[in-house]
């Protein structure tokens, strides 16, 4: 269980924040710093960038889900939104359309519609619980897909967009391989460590009251359904962030990027991870990516035709879903837990190393 | 002696008004049931009242329809002069309305520090807070204080699901003691407790400021005698007879239906 409590972020105002990473993230971002140092330029895109970028936006679900107890399909609708919008407001091939404005316009302007899109749809789903949240954000899953395919004016229907690509800053190109590794590297971080310092913030911490006791939280004082809607703000924030990432690393946006398959898809990667801490969503995207990068391959190996390779990730899904329903987060607790306790008396020897 | 000044610093800038709670001809039905019926009652800020009554005589369901977690069928609340019976949950506590639960309501992954600084939070501001709380955070101090009021100070890291009910139940009175508590609604605090933990729950409540007034649901008479200065017992959704405790205590009636052995 993490502790997100307040009262441990005053206990550990003590510390410097260099003393509160854990020794594991140190090593795990020295590894990352130094991929591109011996990864090939499709494995850094394919995998590594897109497993960050899937990543944020299963944060976005898991932020909804694992602190606030609702189960969103839209995410990728509004990932794709705010893609849709950076090439309709931006440069893109289809001239037609896409205004061409700056980028300091066009990605603040994305970003804020992105979140006003997903304030009306927290706002619509908050009302409903449980299976019927599923349902109602599914459908608007569904409507925005359909929604883009046929409509030409703003969307350019079943085509979508194509050469959209992140500015020229710096004199870098971003779109070169090394250059947005650490471009989605960063956004990845950076979304992880702000979703995990809000948790332990008032809000954050709310949120998960209200997931475990809205009647309660409602008794002391707090606005059960404003505390919902603003999450889905922020969660639509994040997903924006990470769907123009994708609408860069694709060079563009169409329908397909925001089907109802692509939405299961962050559900899947979300659940497989493990919803109960930010990096599950994480370790789902790099799991998901890895599977469907390299399964078409393997099945080919095996003398199978490779377009069945979501058959593949269905059959790992339904293998950590059947042994752990808090995913693989779940797991690697358990085997903690099973470490920890002293095998004659089953109690806890209490040197749980994080 | 029960340390309130945290509770007394909170509230004395709250003016009064001639009652804290007016209930007018409450009714409350659920389909055919009616759980309330002609419920009316004022109550005097600062005034300590018990209500008492079998089980199924409305006590709980009249406490819902005060809080706000479901409204009336007919009737009219007034808390402080103000008309509050269309008003959301929330809205009535941050008036100064409070209440604990019959079954503790607590969040139980967290510490009994953040389970009464979340309601600390509830009546202040920063509710949408991204920043967390800081060195000597004025809300985390009221939050220590107010643990230390109901006698947790040893437990205030302790895990929720580590305390036993007894202290479950002080949580609980402490959490409706944050902010600026001006009228509190006990649900049975003293049930399931042990003898002893009944004692502190009398001195908790006997102890609380003069202005904050109450209004207790309690099974155990001796709590509910001691604790009150007025009562009102209900039976079958209607109130049936008030008074003082000790008219309430010899009234043969009262011993018939409820003190003797309910027919129920």
């Amino acid at each position: 269980m993490v502790d997100t409590s307040p009262s441990r972020a005053m206990r550990s105002h003590s510390e410097s924040w260099f003393d509160r990473v854990p020794p594991a993230y140190w090593v795990l971002g020295v590894i990352l710093l130094v991929v591109p140092a011996f990864a090939s330029p499709f494995i850094m895109g394919e995998v590594f960038a897109r497993a960050f970028i899937m990543g944020i936006i299963a944060l976005s679900l898991m932020f909804l889900g694992g602190y606030g107890g609702m189960v969103s399909i839209a995410q990728m609708a509004f990932a794709g939104f705010a893609g849709y919008m950076v090439a309709v407001f931006g440069s893109s091939a289809i001239t037609e359309i896409s205004q061409g404005w700056p980028w300091w316009v066009v990605i603040p302007l994305a970003l804020f519609l992105t979140v006003l899109f997903s304030t009306a749809v927290g706002w619509l789903a908050v009302r409903t619980e449980g299976i019927y949240t599923i349902m109602i954000t599914l459908a608007i899953a569904a409507a925005f897909f359909y929604f883009t395919r046929q409509n030409y004016d703003i969307f350019n229907g079943f085509q979508g967009f194509n050469s959209v690509l992140p500015p020229q800053l710096f004199g870098v190109d971003w779109r070169g391989p090394y250059a947005f590794y650490y471009l989605s590297l960063f956004w990845a971080v950076l979304a992880y460590a702000v979703v995990l310092y809000i948790s332990r913030a008032p809000f954050g911490l709310a949120l998960q009251g209200v997931r475990d006791n809205p009647r309660r939280m409602a008794a002391l004082g707090y606005n059960v359904t404003a505390h919902r809607v603003a999450a889905y703000a922020f969660a639509g924030l994040v997903a924006g962030i990470g769907g123009i990432l994708l609408t860069w690393q694709l060079s563009q946006i169409s329908p397909g990027t925001v089907s109802i398959g692509a939405a299961i898809d962050v559900l899947v990667i979300a659940v497989v991870g493990g919803l109960r801490h930010p990096i599950g969503a994480f370790i789902g995207a790099f799991i998901f990516v890895v599977l469907e990068t390299f399964a078409k391959d393997f099945l080919v190996t095996l003398g199978m035709a490779g377009e069945r390779f979501q058959l593949v990730i269905g059959l790992g899904f339904l293998l950590i879903v059947f042994f752990s329903p808090d995913g693989l987060l779940g797991l690697w607790e358990r085997f903690r837990a099973a470490r920890d306790r002293d095998p004659l008396t089953g109690e806890d020897r209490g040197h749980r190393a994080s | 002696m029960t340390d309130t000044s945290v509770i007394t610093r909170e509230t004395s800038a709250l003016g009064g008004a001639g009652y804290a709670l007016e209930l007018r001809d409450i009714s409350k039905s659920f389909g055919a049931l009616e759980a309330l019926s002609g419920i009316n009652m004022s109550v005097r800020p600062g005034e300590r009242r018990a209500v008492l009554g079998s089980n199924g005589a409305g006590k709980t369901t009249l406490f819902n329809c005060i809080t706000g977690d479901f409204p009336p069928t007919t009737g009219s609340i007034r808390f402080f002069g103000e008309d509050v019976t269309v008003f959301p949950a929330q809205e009535r506590i941050r008036r100064g309305l409070r209440r604990t639960y019959q079954i503790s309501l607590l969040f139980t992954g967290l510490t009994v520090l953040d389970n009464v600084y979340l309601a600390c939070r509830g009546v202040s501001r920063g509710r949408f807070s991204f920043v967390r709380p800081r060195r000597g955070d004025a809300l985390m101090q009221t939050a220590e204080e107010l643990v230390e009021t109901v006698h947790l100070r040893d437990a205030i890291q302790t895990p929720v699901s580590e305390l036993s009910y007894g202290q479950q139940r002080q949580l609980e009175i402490a959490m409706a003691l944050s902010g600026a508590p001006r009228f509190i609604l006990f649900d049975e605090p003293a049930a399931g407790l042990s003898p002893t933990e009944r004692v502190e729950l009398i001195h908790i409540l006997t102890g609380l400021p003069g202005h904050v007034g109450y209004i207790i649901i309690e099974h155990d008479m001796d709590v509910a005698l001691r604790v009150s200065e007025h009562v009102t017992m209900m039976h079958n959704g209607r109130i049936f007879k008030e008074g003082k405790p000790a008219e309430i205590e010899e009234d043969p009636e009262v011993q018939a239906l409820y003190l003797g052995g309910s027919d129920e």
